[in-house]
């Protein structure tokens, strides 16, 4: 009996084991696999020509310039509507709303994480870019904005859903003891209860952010893909060409193996790093916090 | 050109090769002269796909095997022997003329339907008819107000399809560089490059300032097509199917089916089968341009 008890525990705790190396294991493999198809291109490609500003890779320009700005300024526009906009629901799910709407809200907002992102790049062509176009008189309402439009829709129900877990698990004594001291709702909503979920709060950020800029359909149906360089903040409001999308579009047809393919992987491992570092740069965030709260609590 | 399209008509054909296979192995073992085999340019594949289903559902001892992979591979296939019928989207090279010969095999051509773009703008845009050189100063970026075309005062927003589009590179090849092979000209890098036609014509659908261009078949009936004039001074053409099968309209071409001598057998009832109205209509329906 005891036996059999020990045996079964040392297969689950071994299965257990694999799948949480096997995230390491996927990881690696695919950044093996990024590098392997994506560096010869910079063997194939000049650095002049890789590093232009010029995209047009059926005449073999390859100047991914364009399309890394383009990414990025698509999501420091989501991130700009995704962040007050998440965090103002979370805040308002979990300190101000009563219990019933509270238990409304919260699954409308997790529906909305779950509608498919080309539902909503319908939307973005047929009533946001027009809509755009009208009201901020632009020649074409398929600009870099539309794209962080429907971006920061779609990255608000991963930071509302994760910072209001975190602001929910803040313990009631926090608020009770702020109150005590005579402090404001807004007082102790920002000064003490934001704080103390701080880390859990960042978390969510940062997972909206990485959806956002690892989103590809939404963005291509909307931002029109002009690789066009964006250096001002005004080129939020003209075309735009993300990376995601640049792969989506071209990987379909282009030939293995050849140069165009190799550059393709290499935006990819671009891709890759980007968003490692977002990661980094946020959980190193995170954990000096912790520390911090940890000094305070000693 | 459409890519659910050509899944679904794969998978179509996949469906009715299994149940021809089955029933004609019930029947009589096929024999060798009943299969055809038919290569080439990918725009006409989903075409070439259709005709193949329609012929097979009507002839249950025939069967046809269409890949694409481009018109320069079809060719190829046809110097070598792999196949009965090589698809192209363009006129055999007097190069490939030669080789063919040095290998006793003679290319035989047959226009079988005809492609032609039609330039689309908003039904509010004043502007009606450019011409060929217009147009690729528009695409390349010199002319940036449709007030220099004669229009209003608007901002020009330029669409064409993704890179990778057969129509882009038949675009770019005919009206940006204007058939030149020396002109390097390129498309504007404002141009914005959508991924499919639905997504143009949405765009010009609603916006007057764009400008965009897809197969005659896809245009519907809201939008405004441009008439085009070849040279400057020269008529402005609208495009028809009357205008495409005269000649007179500039952007159009030939799609072209290649065989080794004059076809014989199961291949000429086929081709002649592809030159008749009931196959015609099939080409209307896919957004290419019949030839009657």
């Amino acid at each position: 009996m005891e036996k059999t008890l020990n045996w079964r525990e040392f297969i689950i705790t071994r299965a257990i084991k694999a799948s949480g190396y096997s995230a390491i294991v996927f990881v690696a493999l695919i950044f093996f696999f990024l590098l392997r198809e994506g560096l010869p291109a910079l063997v194939e490609v000049p650095l002049s020509t890789l590093f232009s500003v010029r995209w047009y890779p059926i005449e073999s320009y390859f100047g991914i310039l364009p399309l890394i700005t383009g990414s990025i300024i698509v999501t420091i526009g989501a991130a700009l509507i995704a962040v007050p906009f998440g965090i103002g629901t979370a805040v308002f799910i979990s300190e101000i709303a009563p219990r019933w709407l509270r238990e409304i809200i919260k699954p409308l907002v997790e529906l909305l994480g779950g509608l498919p992102s080309v539902v909503l790049g319908f939307l973005g062509i047929l009533v946001l870019s027009p809509f755009l176009r009208r009201f901020l008189d632009l020649p074409t309402g398929l600009t870099a904005f539309t794209g962080s439009l429907l971006l920061g829709g779609i990255a608000v129900p991963t930071v509302v859903s994760i910072a209001e877990d975190a602001l929910d698990a803040v313990p009631r004594s926090y608020r009770e003891g702020a109150w005590a001291l005579g402090a404001t709702r807004w007082q102790t909503i920002w000064r003490v209860t934001l704080p103390a979920a701080r880390s859990g709060v960042l978390t969510g950020i940062m997972l909206g952010i990485g959806r956002a800029i690892g989103e590809t359909m939404a963005v291509m149906m909307v931002t029109g893909n002009a690789p066009v360089l964006a250096l001002t903040p005004g080129s939020l409001f003209s075309p735009a060409r993300t990376m995601t999308a640049t792969i989506a579009a071209e990987m379909g047809e282009v030939a293995n193996a050849s140069v165009h393919y190799h550059v393709l992987f290499f935006i990819g491992m671009v891709l890759f790093i980007i968003s490692l570092i977002v990661n980094i740069a946020a959980s190193s965030v995170v954990f000096r916090s912790k520390k911090r709260a940890e000094r305070v609590l000693s | 050109m459409k890519r659910p399209l050509l899944i679904g008509l794969l998978a179509v054909l996949a469906i009715i090769s299994i149940s021809c296979s089955s029933t004609a192995s019930a029947q009589t073992s096929p024999d060798s002269a009943s299969y055809i085999e038919n290569k080439g340019s990918d725009t006409i594949v989903n075409l070439a796909l259709a005709w193949a289903e329609k012929y097979q559902s009507d002839h249950a001892n025939v069967r046809i095997s269409v890949t694409g992979g481009g018109s320069g591979t079809g060719i190829a296939a046809l110097l070598n022997g792999t196949v009965d019928i090589a698809n192209a989207s363009r006129q055999i090279k007097g190069e490939e003329v030669e080789e063919a010969k040095s290998k006793g095999i003679n290319p035989v051509e047959h226009i079988i339907a005809r492609d032609a773009i039609a330039v689309i703008v908003n039904p509010e845009n004043p502007v009606s008819q450019l011409t060929l050189k217009q147009i690729s100063d528009i695409y390349s970026g010199k002319i940036t107000n449709w007030s220099e075309v004669g229009g209003e005062d608007r901002p020009v927003v330029k669409l064409s399809r993704e890179t990778n589009s057969g129509t882009h590179v038949y675009f770019l090849e005919t009206v940006l560089r204007l058939g030149s092979k020396e002109d390097k000209t390129l498309f504007s890098m404002d141009t914005l490059l959508l991924p499919s036609s639905e997504g143009i014509i949405a765009e010009v659908r609603q916006n007057p300032n764009a400008i965009g261009y897809d197969g005659l078949g896809y245009v519907p009936k809201d939008l405004k097509m441009i008439a085009i004039a070849e040279k400057d001074g020269g008529a402005y053409v609208l495009p028809s199917i009357e205008t495409v099968n005269d000649l007179t309209y500039p952007i159009a071409r030939d799609l072209y089916m290649y065989t080794n001598g004059e076809p014989a057998g199961i291949v000429k009832e086929y081709l002649d089968w592809i030159l008749s109205p009931e196959a015609q209509e099939i080409v209307a329906e896919l957004g290419f341009v019949p030839i009657k």
